[in-house]
């Protein structure tokens, strides 16, 4: 085992891309904490919501695995040409487009919320408005 | 037959919003949506009359067997939670608001049915649904269209309250997804029954755990677990009364329903209580719930925020009865699903009769006002009695099924500190009581032309202020129910 492998397996980075979703996941939460604009919390959200869907993508993976699109000619047992195919796993796909559907209607729904409150308070950001509650009750 | 008309328990709400949406007309949307939810309700009915004694009725979506296929299952638990939810969903509903929310237009309106219903059909199909994945599509369904209610108040803060809301419940909404999606990487399968029949959790297994936690804290934000709460009180109290009605006596109960489902079906009762402990987290929370929360009930001075906090608190006792993990103590928690439904729905339905009235729920504005609405004032005693526990409300029946699991797993401090939190909750509703009552109007606020609220608001109130009564005194139905699905979860069953 030559240094990098030894380094990759004592801090689990085999499993690099769990590593770099959660990292995603965490810039996400950390805008929708840490900025009082609404939009960006908006934003945050989306990334939030975006990491979640690159996991279930990242689950579905085969190694070696290819689109699971069965070519024409393979028989019965999905093997081509005297040789077995493996395929990736298309369900969690399947959820991915209905769960990046619930995340359009959630930043869109979000979106006009912000929109309203821009209105009524004059200002996206959220101490401003806080502060206005406060002033106007 | 029945597993026919199953299904429609589900379709027919999800296929009257569009058809709201399309007709426009807001006196038709009204009573086609009040028919489309009595009919739920007559399913509902049936179906909880079929299935008790351990009855299963299961629907196949699209003629695909599962575990392949997504599968509607409903046993006593579910049926108890649909007859919940559309029993809610009618008598609020038919409460007659008098124009509707305040920031919908008449030629809107249709919308606004719309949503409600959507809002139904989203919370009737995560209890119906017996697919992993289905229920977060239900979630979502549900959660969204609350935004949307809730930003309709009147109030420009009620607008700020859903986005709160919104980013929460997107944030439990995805922790829920992300934890459906680990078990599915553990079993390879969405189907509730074929998760738990294949999972076999254990400590060592870091994924299963993570699973767990996400499950948990997600649907916790969904229930407003005590620290997880803090959307609630402003969500409920700045939405148009009659959704505050409507979300308090059904959301969080799903939510509550959702949360048993994952520890006793999908990770067992074993696992969770015996080789986590989840308890010594539960338990705690469940005690801070019901003391933290109810104190800060009594320093509010507007009734809806009080109602909100006490609601909070409420939910404590719920998640207490989940925390003893015995027969009797989870059907105190299952039996307080119906019976806070019914209390907090009756209490903001008489909350939306004196905004109507009054103008304000604020509680110096209520000064006296109980010689001049003295119906609805009525209702509001007995919710609040029903809150504390007094014996002959629901609330007794609760706590004492509650107070008696407690004590079979032998937390006596525990038990002694239920009653306890009940003298906090005679504090708030005293406060109310003596302000209502024999407090006199102030000079600024004359109440001279307060009149008691009209039939159409009074009636439905009452309803749920009679049920407070009638369930408090006949148990069979409630209680009986909610033993039959507690026994049935705890042998991990759905």
């Amino acid at each position: 085992m030559n240094l990098p492998e030894a380094l990759v397996s004592s801090v689990g980075w085999g499993l690099w891309a769990y590593w770099l979703l959660i990292a995603l996941m965490m810039v996400g939460l950390y805008i929708v904490i840490a900025r009082d604009n609404l939009i960006k919390k908006v934003m945050g959200l989306n990334i939030f919501q975006a990491a979640a869907i690159l996991f279930y993508v990242t689950m579905a993976k085969v190694a070696g695995g290819t689109a699971p699109i069965v070519p024409a000619g393979a028989d019965h047992a999905g093997g081509h040409g005297g040789h077995e195919i493996v395929y990736s796993n298309p369900l969690p796909h399947v959820l991915m487009l209905t769960a990046i559907v619930v995340g359009v209607a959630t930043t869109a729904l979000a979106l006009a919320l912000a929109v309203r409150i821009h209105g009524d308070y004059g200002t996206s950001e959220e101490d401003e408005a806080v502060v206005y509650d406060m002033e106007h009750g | 037959m029945i597993e026919k008309i199953l299904v429609l328990e589900v379709v027919l709400p999800l296929l009257a919003a569009p058809v709201c949406v399309l007709v426009r007309h807001p006196r038709f949307c009204r009573l086609f949506s009040l028919g489309v939810i009595a009919a739920c309700f007559a399913i509902a009915v049936a179906l909880l009359v079929e299935v008790r004694g351990g009855g299963v009725i299961s629907y196949q979506l699209g003629g695909w067997p599962p575990p392949l296929g997504i599968e509607y299952r409903v046993s006593t638990i579910n049926a108890y939670l649909l007859a919940l939810v559309t029993a809610m969903a009618l008598v609020v509903f038919s409460f007659d608001s008098r124009g509707g929310p305040p920031r919908v237009p008449e030629q809107r309106r249709h919308l606004y049915y719309a949503v409600f219903l959507l809002c139904i059909s989203g919370l009737l199909g995560i209890a119906i649904t017996g697919d992993a994945f289905n229920i977060f599509v239900f979630l979502e369904i549900s959660s969204l269209s609350s935004y949307i209610l809730v930003s309709l108040g009147g109030h420009r803060r009620a607008v700020m309250s859903a986005f709160y809301y919104l980013v929460m419940g997107t944030i439990g909404g995805v922790f829920f997804m992300l934890g459906v999606g680990l078990l599915y990487q553990a079993t390879g399968t969405l189907n509730l029954r074929d998760i738990a029949a294949r999972l076999e959790p254990s400590l060592d297994d870091r994924g299963t755990v993570l699973a767990l936690a996400l499950l948990v804290v997600g649907i916790s934000i969904k229930l407003a677990v005590f620290p997880l709460h803090h959307w609630l009180p402003n969500a409920y109290s700045f939405a148009p009364p009659k959704v505050s009605a409507f979300l308090a006596a059904t959301a969080t109960k799903v939510s509550f329903y959702l949360l048993a489902m994952v520890l006793f079906t999908i990770f067992g009762a074993p696992f969770v209580f015996e080789e986590l402990r989840l308890q010594a987290v539960l338990l705690p929370l469940s005690i801070l719930a019901m003391f933290l929360a109810s104190g800060a009930a009594i320093f509010q001075t507007d009734l809806r925020r009080l109602l909100a906090y006490s609601s909070v608190a409420q939910i404590g006792y719920m998640t207490l009865g989940l925390s003893t993990a015995n027969a009797t103590g989870l059907a105190g928690g299952l039996v307080h699903l119906f019976n806070h439904a019914v209390m907090k729905g009756g209490l903001f339905l008489v909350v939306a009769c004196l905004l109507y009235r009054v103008g304000s729920v604020h509680i110096d504005a209520l000064a006296g006002i109980g010689r001049r609405m003295p119906l609805t004032s009525a209702a509001l005693v007995i919710g609040g009695l029903s809150l504390i526990g007094v014996p002959g409300t629901v609330g007794f029946v609760s706590k004492w099924y509650l107070v008696s699991g407690v004590l079979e797993r032998g937390w006596t401090a525990a038990a002694v500190l239920i009653l306890l939190s009940s003298l906090l909750a005679l504090v708030y509703v005293g406060k109310v009581v003596e302000v209502v009552y024999f407090r006199k109007p102030a000079e600024t606020q004359p109440i001279d032309h307060v009149r008691e609220a009209p039939l159409g608001m009074l009636a439905p109130a009452w309803v749920l202020a009679a049920a407070a009564v009638f369930f408090g005194l006949t148990t069979d139905w409630t209680y009986g129910v909610a033993r039959e699905a507690a026994e049935l979860l705890l042998a991990g069953g759905i």
